[in-house]
């Protein structure tokens, strides 16, 4: 089976006012289908910007990149993934309903069409009430589940998400992790997972990508072992805490020669 | 209620302050009129010459007031002497000069958001334009205009519109650019094109901009149709009650014709801040 995501020898450099930044550099992965990817790293790793080369807002300086077996420009433009950003995004003129309904509206599907799919995907985050909300009616954790509930609508079998519950407490972070984690399974679809967070990414992923800065790369890719079937209190099971030990010594080794 | 109160008394030291120096100002020519004459006048009957002279260098407040009554509630609207008349003259090419100069306004700033040859040299000709006493130029465009058999409302709201667009575009550049980084990324993820971003994104964040350069060039184009009326010889219209009554030294018809034209400016502003407000209520910005 040829990966769903794959990049080779990445390397990407930005230049900026105080000389060139080596955001990224020789960065090999292989993400297949259904894989549940989290990437880790502190700030300034390349975990974001890695992102963003999927999803073809930042170019790569060389290496190959390819999303489906095409470039992630391709792929961007045959809508084959959704993106979640670190803050909701939503458009405040914009109601929650029609929110979810902006990118299908610029796909040009049908009035009907649109209607259903905002149905659904609003019945998938739990926010069916909220429809003819505007978005500064609802709380933080509600406003994040309306964007992914947005990035859902048009269907695209992957997702990317950007540090998507970084602003919100650890209360809704738990809850909103357990429905994510519900959605993955139902939907079977691709997800990329930035995070700072350690217990985050072990629950989350099939795989984990540890991250180092300056210059950003990959130290090390975990495969979890954990269980599918993953209730909150795994967090405390010793599985668990080892795979989340092996990331914080990947952690600690990319700091180590600073 | 305290809001209330507290503009009743702005108002009331300002008219207060107004009867203040309409006493001094008149009072030189009250006390010579006295002493050829040879009359001498009490404090009482000074003070009531001062505020009920024909010409004052300055009008007393109830000389306008009265003025002002007299030439909006008891004239026909229809007569050449009526407030009303001329200050629907004046509104018309007021309101002609604003379309025409909110949407040249509007074009160029959709032009020079979307295209960079506009942006590097549209800009600094918008600026230069506005350096261009208008009271320069008016005269100008009345002739060059009546020359190729162009006249009555339009070159006067040409001059409005002259002065009207600047704000607009000023302001329209500012909000089409508005947009956050995250926004104009999403649509790029949905591969959106320009027409869409434009029509989903960038005018809606705009329109906080918009009405905020509507305020300012709504006014702009009230005192470009005065100003075009005074260089044309106009008989009608609140510029040729202006001119009129300096002609003459009939102050108080000046100050009446002000008023007016401050009056109208304030409603025409006034206006536009309630269509704001309904505005940006219906799009959930409150």
């Amino acid at each position: 089976m040829s990966p769903k995501i794959f990049s080779k020898s990445l390397d990407l450099t930005f230049s900026t006012n105080d000389g060139p930044v080596h955001a990224l550099k020789d960065v090999n992965l292989d993400i297949n289908e259904g894989d549940f990817v989290s990437f880790i790293g502190p700030s300034g790793c390349g975990k974001t910007t890695f992102l963003r080369v999927l999803a073809d807002l930042e170019k790569p300086t060389s290496g190959t990149v390819q999303i489906n077996g095409v470039t992630p420009t391709v792929a961007r433009e045959s809508r084959a993934y959704g993106y979640v950003f670190q803050a909701p995004g939503l458009y405040p003129w914009r109601t929650i309903g029609k929110n979810i309904k902006l990118p299908l509206e610029i796909i040009g599907l049908g009035k009907q069409e649109q209607k259903a799919r905002v149905e659904t995907v609003l019945k998938l985050v739990d926010l069916l009430d909220f429809e003819h909300k505007f978005p500064w009616q609802l709380s933080g954790g509600m406003q994040q589940r309306a964007s992914i509930a947005r990035a859902l609508a048009f269907d695209a079998d992957i997702l990317l998400m950007d540090e998507p519950f970084g602003a919100l407490d650890e209360i809704v972070r738990d809850h909103l992790n357990e429905q994510l984690l519900d959605l993955w399974k139902t939907t079977s679809k691709t997800i990329c997972f930035v995070t700072h967070s350690i217990p985050e990414a072990v629950y989350l992923s099939t795989k984990i990508v540890v991250m180092s800065p300056r210059p950003g790369r990959i130290i090390d890719v975990i495969e979890s072992t954990l269980p599918s079937e993953r209730p909150l209190d795994i967090r405390e099971s010793a599985e668990f805490i080892a795979i989340a030990q092996r990331v914080r010594e990947g952690l600690r080794s990319g700091h180590s020669y600073e | 209620m305290r809001s209330l109160v507290s503009i009743c008394v702005v108002i009331g030291a300002l008219i207060f302050i107004w009867y203040l120096a309409a006493f001094s100002l008149n009072s030189t020519w009250a006390l010579d009129k006295a002493k050829r004459g040879g009359l001498e006048l009490s404090s009482k009957e000074l003070i009531f010459d001062t505020w009920s002279q024909d010409k004052p260098k300055l009008p007393a407040p109830h000389q306008v007031g009265v003025e002002l009554w007299k030439t909006t509630v008891e004239k026909k609207i229809t007569s050449k002497r009526s407030l009303i008349f001329h200050s629907w003259i004046t509104l018309s090419s007021t309101l002609l000069g604003f379309l025409i100069g909110t949407s040249l306004g509007i074009l160029l700033a959709i032009g020079i958001v979307h295209n960079n040859a506009m942006n590097m040299s549209v800009m600094p000709w918008a600026i230069a334009s506005q350096t261009i006493p208008i009271l320069a130029i008016a005269p100008m465009i009345i002739v060059v205009l009546n020359s190729i058999g162009v006249q009555g409302l339009l070159p006067k709201a040409i001059i409005s519109s002259y002065l009207c667009f600047f704000p607009v575009v000023v302001g329209m550049v500012k909000g089409l650019r508005s947009p956050d980084r995250i926004d104009t990324d999403l649509l790029h993820t949905y591969n959106a094109t320009n027409v869409q971003k434009f029509w989903k994104l960038r005018l809606p964040t705009s329109i906080p901009f918009l009405f905020a350069s509507l305020k300012v060039g709504i006014s702009a184009s009230l005192v470009g149709a005065i100003v075009g009326e005074l260089p044309t010889g106009a008989v009608r219209g609140l510029g040729a009650r202006l001119l009129a009554g300096s002609y003459y030294g009939q102050t108080i018809q000046i100050w009446s014709a002000l008023i007016m034209a401050a009056m109208l400016a304030a409603a025409l502003v006034g206006i536009l801040a309630l269509l704001q407000k309904l505005t940006l209520k219906r799009m959930g910005m409150t």
